[in-house]
């Protein structure tokens, strides 16, 4: 574990695995409830937990490093399930980079527990991980303009959904009726780093 | 029906609702938003005996013209430009009386880039997270002022005190950014961290609420390979493939695949925000107030 100096009251807390940034993660939540830790942001990410609003980052850094980060406890969090039907427009790209058919992409996708790692990208935008590695696929060479809300898609180690209609470059493979950002709902956000998701093919 | 409003009659270039913004969401993607120039947003709210958490306007180079429903105070500050109720000229930078069914007009800046409107009572338009800003990046809060807008206020708020007139600095000529280096700068080589704080850049006209894009040398990197997306602070200065620095405000977004090579101290982006294109830019490293 490393602790790098952001600026002069925030430290990026790098680790050496998304497994480990999420165990940091769950251990940095779980002091800030308990009082032991003052920071405004806890911001996880593919391979860090940045900290922002810290009185003494020097102090943190060092105590960080010094000590074992506890696995995270099994909790007891209900897992979301998102409805969602395999209808989008790289499916069959998705399919023939994995060497299977559409049908065995909405199998191995639905069959699969994810986690969200981080958020980010737009309010409400989870990165899910929880497919095992030899399906990544790469971000499409050419972004799309517009990716209509509820798209399900992957790019790399992720399965993300799009809050609302954005541009973007990752590949979709289907559609949720799933609201994944209402600002009127508490949690605004439906997915925050630490859910647990199923996708729940529909016909 | 109340008739605590103000009617847009022109909304400008880019006229956004602002307030100290929705800090401790970044976590869920949502930028922290808020005043660019916050300071400038603090003294037209205490001139017009506003609380310091009250929203106004943010205006962008060419201002806007409302008009209020009722009697209402303002203060016009940040980039200084000419002000008038009804036709006749009023104070800048100081409370000014608009009586119910004028038009007060802030024009266009004369130096600087983003003027701010504080109405007493502030501007009451429903809070998303606790926070009435508009964010251009995730689209959360208000949508940017229209033509025929009508905007709520609040009860002016009687006790609160107020100043009737306030130094401000002026717009910069030549921006002098204090940075720390770090997290990323080992990814640039030597040469490109040298040129990063000693030469100077220009503030590029695509900058916006998101970032302060610049013009300038092209920082090399040293490491070319892909970063996992991180978390980013405000004033973290990214440098895309082009190699042109991008310092982050207030819309940034909060996690981001390129390397951060400083982070600008918080109090240097006032300034920042009423850069207009091709003001000199400089970034100064300084040292962080810890260092171990």
């Amino acid at each position: 574990m490393r602790a790098l100096p952001v600026g002069d009251a925030a430290l990026l807390i790098e680790v050496s695995s998304g497994d480990e940034a999420r165990t940091l993660h769950a251990e940095l939540v779980r002091r800030r409830a308990e009082g032991s830790l003052s920071v405004r942001e806890i911001v996880p990410a593919a391979r860090t937990v940045l900290l922002d609003g810290l009185a003494d980052p020097a102090r943190l850094a060092a105590e960080l490093t010094a000590s074992e980060i506890p696995p995270a406890r099994p909790r007891a969090r209900a897992v979301i399930e998102l409805p969602v039907r395999y209808d989008g427009p790289d499916l069959a790209d998705v399919a023939a980079q994995w060497g299977v058919s559409p049908e065995e992409v909405a199998r191995i996708h639905a069959g699969t527990e994810f986690t969200v790692a981080f958020c980010g990208f737009a309010p409400g935008f989870g990165y899910l991980t929880g497919l095992p590695a030899r399906y990544d696929v790469p971000r499409r060479a050419t972004p799309r303009t517009a990716v209509p809300a509820g798209s399900v898609a992957l790019a790399g180690p992720y399965t993300g959904v799009y809050p609302r209609s954005s541009p973007g470059g990752w590949q979709l493979i289907g559609t949720t009726d799933a609201v994944l950002w209402d600002h009127a709902r508490v949690p605004a956000a439906l997915l925050s780093p630490g859910t647990r998701v199923r996708f729940v093919g529909a016909a | 029906m109340t008739d605590r409003a103000l009617s847009v009659v022109r909304s400008g270039a880019l006229t956004t609702v602002q307030d100290l913004g929705r800090p401790g969401h970044a976590h869920l993607g949502v930028p922290r938003s808020g005043a660019l120039d916050g300071p400038a947003a603090a003294l037209a709210n205490r001139l017009v005996g506003n609380r310091p958490e009250a929203a106004v306007l943010e205006t962008t180079l060419n201002g806007c013209a409302v008009r209020p429903r009722s009697t209402v105070d303002v203060a016009v500050t940040g980039a200084p430009c000419q002000v008038s109720v009804d036709g006749r000229p009023a104070a800048w930078s100081a409370p000014v009386r608009v009586p119910a069914g004028a038009l007060l007009t802030v024009g266009t800046a004369v130096s600087g880039l983003r003027s701010y409107v504080a109405v007493s009572g502030g501007i009451t338009v429903e809070p998303v997270l606790g926070s009435r800003s508009t964010d251009l990046l995730s689209g959360l809060g208000p949508a940017p002022l229209t033509d025929g807008a009508v905007l709520p206020l609040g009860t002016p708020n009687s006790l609160h005190t107020r100043v009737d007139t306030a130094p401000q600095p002026a717009p910069p000529a030549e921006l002098v950014l204090r940075v720390t280096l770090g997290p990323r700068d080992d990814w640039f080589t030597p040469e490109a961290v040298r040129a990063f704080t000693s030469r100077t850049f220009q503030v590029s006209s695509a900058s916006n609420r998101i970032g302060l894009r610049t013009e300038g040398p092209a920082l090399e990197r040293r490491l070319t390979g892909e970063l996992p997306s991180e978390g980013m602070v405000l004033g973290a200065v990214q440098v895309p493939p082009d190699g042109r620095p991008v310092v982050f405000l207030a819309d940034h977004p909060t996690t981001g695949g390129y390397p951060v090579i400083g982070v600008v101290r918080e109090t240097d982006l006032p300034a920042a925000a009423q850069a207009v294109p091709g003001t000199p830019v400089r970034f100064l490293e300084i040292r962080r107030r810890w260092m171990n």
